[in-house]
């Protein structure tokens, strides 16, 4: 099944073709969501926590050139180099400069976002270079050749079956194999000889601080910082709204992000880098890409705030129906699509919609980004922009004569409940959407108008 | 207290029985309610959609229609939310007033009536069907996203009720998939949270589902009567004024 070709609700209706699947996807996001409930709980200042997350996140966006001048010196002064990178294609390039200069043609990476959204694999594979992702996660899509479905989870569309299958074409285990021990321990020998080989290692960045000039990378599975320990080169690839001021907000984020992405108290590695142990060479990538287009916009710049936690993706009851793929986009659910129109409004303009406007994602969003507001306000943009399909717009409009006049309005009501009334078959009829899986309501035969004139103004 | 019912375009052509139930609920606890006929729709099927910039013409109706009540209530938590935020017109104070003064049915009888009985009876299994925009936008009860001590307005008006048996449900505030127009644009999604919704109901045992919404109430109805149940959904307002 390839969704990422299709629109949102298009992909969603392939998913949907298996649904115990969807349930088991449903329930599986479903119990990270109780899991982080939980943790969430235990902590009696967590929404405190969370307003002064947020809180720092305004100040961030707020003093981004500063912060990030600040952190430029710092880091330079610590030893290592920074690069910056307007867009994709440089920060791909810059990237790709790096590891020839280390004369070399394989690389090991862990998990960043960032480089998927750079689409950084594709470039390095096209320009020769093997690239091996470390996370395992991340092994099992690139090894099926599909992007990740989550940004916590990258695999988390795949059952234990479909993984056995992937290891036993790529990694030659037994066919059939479904045991996570067991085929952990495969990717396990297969990614140590990886580590011990490659000279170049990519780590993505959770927060760079300004005042140290230093990264914090955060793992479950000590992949970033066996690459990064191992390799003579360690580039790292950060977004730059991941700046925060000061190392001791690290105690704020740190605390909320595994809480809210897992329900762990924190992740297993909270690795900070300061400066190349000696003999080695650190680089930090600080890429643009649309981010400050996105900070001029006065009702999206916080969506900036993101953290990556995936909360939002995990609590969506849309996500959890629909995977990660249906969003056609490196970051998917909720805060992907708020950031994807931001990228490509032509090719996103599918993804706003692909929500109840519920406003879950908002609730459970460690830094207070006001999720579902932006879906909506990205719908008016949207349309606005001449980003709807023209049937739709003039649908709209006539939807708006007859309901901004009372006279249009009765007619049209009663028109349609003498239809559902005496000629259901207009409505109840493959067309009709809402018929497929729903009976349509039962219309009585007066309005409350009606009602309302003959039983009260008699 | 002069009270202007705003009754959603929706329910006032296919459920008359629950603005009937409202205007009764009303009456009952001694409201003056007044019914404002030249009253449409919100505007919030357009503006969900991505098309607020259509819905000028809604606005100065429901202007001239709710202008000087000292509330305007109505039975739903969604348009209610939509006309708090989003009402606009070319009497901005007008406008501004009514935003401030709309409250939905529940909210409206326990924070503004402040009721503390009911003569009602409803011998039932129900389960609420907590509706986002009267959850998360009103705040209708405690939201299960946020650490805080639990409430729940439509609960504390359904416990007032003689013989009702409220269930607890495995998810209590998930979104029943309805959405407005996503419920057609977006149908395989939508209509799958539904049945998962449906399906936490029955699992409860419940006799009836109802809510604060007709929206996700007629959304669940059309789940419930596609599976052939016997399970049905009353909105809130008709149990509240329900004798057996």
């Amino acid at each position: 099944m390839n969704q990422l070709n299709l629109d949102h609700a298009s992909a969603a209706v392939e998913f949907n073709k298996d649904e115990p699947r969807v349930d088991w996807h449903d329930e599986t996001l479903w119990f990270v969501r109780t899991k982080r409930d939980r943790a969430a709980a235990q902590l009696p200042e967590w929404e405190q926590l969370r307003e002064a997350a947020s809180q720092i996140k305004n100040h961030v966006l707020s003093n981004m050139h500063d912060l990030l001048a600040q952190f430029e010196e710092n880091a330079k002064r610590n030893g290592i180099t920074v690069h910056w990178a307007e867009n994709a294609d440089e920060h791909n390039a810059i990237i790709h400069k790096l590891i020839q200069d280390a004369g070399v043609t394989r690389m090991v990476k862990s998990k960043s976002m960032l480089t998927e959204e750079c689409h950084l694999n594709d470039y390095l594979t096209r320009h020769g270079i093997d690239v091996i992702d470390s996370d395992l996660g991340e092994r099992i899509v690139q090894m099926r050749k599909e992007p990740p479905s989550h940004i916590v989870l990258p695999a988390i569309h795949l059952k234990k079956s479909d993984v056995g299958e992937t290891f036993h074409e790529h990694l030659g285990t037994e066919k059939g194999a479904t045991d996570p021990q067991y085929l952990t321990e495969a990717a396990r020998q297969h990614l140590r000889d990886t580590f011990l080989t490659r000279k170049v290692a990519l780590t993505g960045v959770n927060f760079a601080i300004a005042e140290t000039g230093g990264f914090v990378v955060c793992t479950n599975e000590g992949n970033a910082d066996m690459g990064a320990h191992l390799a003579d080169v360690h580039i790292a690839a950060m977004g730059f709204e991941k700046i925060i001021p000061r190392a001791e907000h690290l105690g704020v984020f740190l605390r909320l992000l595994a809480r809210s992405a897992t329900g762990q108290p924190i992740t297993t590695f909270s690795s900070h880098f300061h400066r190349p142990r000696p003999g080695q060479q650190m680089h930090i990538v600080i890429v643009d890409n649309g981010r400050s287009r996105q900070l001029g916009r006065p009702d999206f710049r916080n969506s900036l705030k993101c953290i990556r936690c995936a909360a939002c993706l995990n609590t969506c009851p849309v996500y959890r129906r629909s995977g990660g793929h249906s969003y056609h986009s490196a970051i998917a659910g909720p805060i992907g699509s708020i950031l994807a129109p931001n990228l490509d409004m032509k090719l996103n303009a599918d993804l706003p919609f692909a929500s109840t406007l519920c406003g879950s994602c908002s609730n459970v969003c460690p830094v207070k980004i006001d999720i579902h507001d932006q879906l909506y306000k990205w719908r008016q943009v949207l349309m606005k922009e001449g980003y709807g399909p023209g049937s739709k717009t003039a649908a709209m409009k006539a939807m708006a004569t007859v309901l901004e006049s009372p006279g249009l309005y009765r007619m049209a009501g009663k028109i349609g409940r003498g239809v559902l009334r005496f000629t259901p078959v207009l409505a109840e009829n493959r067309f009709n959407p809402w018929y497929n899986q729903r009976e349509m309501p039962e219309p009585p035969a007066e309005s409350f108008r009606d009602w309302y004139i003959n039983n009260k103004k008699a | 207290m002069k009270v202007g019912l705003f009754i959603p375009c929706y329910i006032d052509q296919f459920y008359t029985k629950v603005a009937i139930a409202t205007l009764k609920l009303l009456q009952n606890v001694g409201c003056q309610v007044d019914y404002p006929l030249q009253q449409t729709c919100c505007g919030q099927p357009m503006a969900n959609s991505g098309y607020e910039h259509l819905t000028g013409g809604c606005n100065e109706n429901f202007v001239r229609n709710f202008a000087g009540y000292d509330y305007i209530v109505s039975p739903s938590g969604s348009c209610t939310l939509h006309i708090k935020h989003h009402l606009h017109a070319s009497n901005e104070s007008e406008a501004s007033a009514i935003r401030s003064r709309i409250y939905e049915l529940t909210e409206f009888l326990t924070d503004v009536v402040k009721v503390s009985s009911l003569k009602a009876t409803f011998p039932y299994r129900v389960g609420l069907h907590q509706s986002c925009h009267g959850q998360r936008g009103l705040h209708l009860s405690q939201m299960s996203e946020l650490m805080a001590p639990p409430f729940s307005k439509p609960a504390q008006l359904l416990n007032l009720v003689d013989g009702l048996d409220l269930v607890q449900l495995d998810r209590r505030d998930e979104c029943c998939g309805f959405g407005g127009t996503f419920c057609v644009t977006e149908e395989a999604v939508s209509a799958k949270m539904g049945k998962d919704r449906v399906a936490d109901h029955l699992r409860h045992g419940v006799n009836y589902i109802t809510g604060v919404d007709v929206s996700c109430l007629m959304h669940l109805e059309g789940i419930l009567k596609r599976a052939n149940s016997a399970v049905q959904v009353k909105h809130i307002a008709e149990i509240l004024t329900a004798t057996v």
